[in-house]
């Protein structure tokens, strides 16, 4: 039976067991989050042993040519050696500069993070609340705009990392977090493409940076962006999109909820519903798509059936954790 | 002379153009769809550009095999010569909407029909 060595033990590997399971399941402390090979937090390097290539699937080709992979995704055919992450594979300290309410669930967390180099409007960070439990929170802060790396953070029943970062956090503290990940972002490819954002619940987080990002940017064609939620204290951040659509001719903010009367300017239906009534045709669109998981799967296909192309649509990487 | 066919109808640019618009058809007819019905939508888009490479005459490494044991499983679900047809019928007038030539069409349907017992299972 194939063994994985950690730090001078041997952990051994079962019959369809990833090198995550054989750790965890013989008490290794090794962080992990989404369990699917997204998130990156299952980072670690073989030094011993050859590991098969679905496990170096996104990963950058330098962390790959130094032997990383995603434990979560690698079963090996043989004995492993492994060592925990180094500095080079991008774990940083940050510390939070503010935590400011949104609505009832969502505060917003600032973070200054000086080691962290260039990030794309739209990416994620994994941010670490302990040694083995972290999870990926996208940013909502775009570069050469915001002084500071800011997330949208839910709170979730019983979330560890949400609950501590809504109860324990405090301004001040430090954090350990990972690189910027992740490929939905804005691209300035061509400044005339009509830009379609639909995004639930904290779902708005990477698309306020990518609407800004792409106004810095210089965009010209119409952004249309959609947020929705269940109900009106679910939305956040109405005034600065109000704001951004006033200042703006070319964008268009509609606020949705989903399960009760609209007020004012709100819209009642469903992100996509409202979309693809209001614009039927979206051949040549650029569409973003971030929030919960269905949302995201049934949308994309129906955009796509509407007519956008499937390489131009992004959707951000939020995964209900398995961990 | 199936490089040539690939190279005529231009590719894999041509290739990614076709994806695009054929997998929109087959996903929306009711007749095939419940076989493309995986959720993973770029996995799914990724099988349609390896047949349409093949189908084009492109660089592919299908073996009859392959073509048996990678539709098995949908062979079981129902997967017959009316729901071959279709698909080959798909492909054709992607083609055309994109311009390709109707004796290159030809070739293509050709290619597939060349795989029509493996693909059947039978």
């Amino acid at each position: 039976m194939p063994e994985i060595l950690l730090d001078g033990k041997g952990y051994a590997l079962a019959d369809g067991e990833t090198v995550l399971d054989a750790l965890t399941r013989g008490g290794a402390a090794v962080p992990s989050s989404c369990r699917s090979g997204v998130c990156q937090t299952c980072l670690m390097r073989a030094v011993e042993g050859s590991i098969p290539a679905e496990s170096q699937k996104g990963l950058k080709g330098t962390l790959q040519a130094r032997g990383y992979f995603l434990a979560c995704q690698c079963m090996p055919g043989g004995t492993l050696r492994v060592e925990r992450p180094g500095a080079e594979a991008g774990r940083l300290s940050a510390t939070v500069r503010a935590i400011t309410p949104l609505n009832r669930d969502i505060v917003s967390v600032a973070l200054e993070c000086s080691d962290m180099g260039d990030y794309r409007a739209g990416q994620f960070i994994n941010v670490f609340k302990d040694g083995t439990v972290s999870r990926s929170y996208s940013l909502a802060s775009a570069p050469g705009i915001d002084p500071h790396l800011t997330l949208h953070v839910r709170k979730v029943a019983e979330g560890r990392v949400s609950g501590w970062i809504h109860e324990t956090l405090r301004v001040g503290d430090t954090v350990a977090i990972s690189q910027p990940l992740g490929e939905c972002f804005y691209l300035p490819s061509d400044p005339e493409q009509p830009l379609l954002l639909l995004g639930t619940g904290s779902g708005l987080a990477p698309l306020y940076g990518i609407i800004r990002d792409a106004l810095r940017h210089g965009h010209r064609g119409p952004i249309h962006l959609y947020h929705g939620s269940r109900h009106k204290d679910g939305l956040y951040l109405t005034d600065e999109l109000h704001a951004l659509a006033r200042e703006h001719a070319s964008v268009q903010y509609h606020p949705c909820v989903s399960r009760e009367e609209p007020s004012g300017d709100l819209r009642r239906g469903r992100v996509v519903d409202l979309a693809l009534g209001d614009l039927t045709a979206l051949a040549g669109w650029r569409v973003f798509l971030c929030g919960h998981p269905d949302m995201v799967q049934s949308a994309r296909k129906r955009l796509y059936l509407a007519g956008a192309s499937l390489k131009d649509m992004y959707a951000d990487a939020f995964i209900r954790s398995a961990a | 002379m199936s490089q040539a066919l690939f190279e005529k109808i231009g590719g894999e640019p041509a290739v990614n153009a076709a994806v695009d618009i054929f997998y929109r058809k087959v996903l929306a007819d009711d007749r095939v769809n419940g076989f493309f019905d995986d959720v993973d939508m770029d996995r799914q888009a990724a099988k349609q550009k390896a047949f349409l490479t093949m189908a084009f005459g492109g660089p592919n490494h299908y073996t009859g095999a392959d073509m048996r044991r990678g539709h098995a499983h949908l062979v079981a679900r129902g997967l017959n010569d009316r729901h071959f047809d279709i698909i080959v019928e798909h492909l054709a007038a992607t083609l055309r909407e994109l311009n390709v030539a109707e004796a290159s069409i030809d070739q293509v349907a050709a290619i597939c029909e060349s795989t029509r017992k493996d693909v059947l299972g039978r």
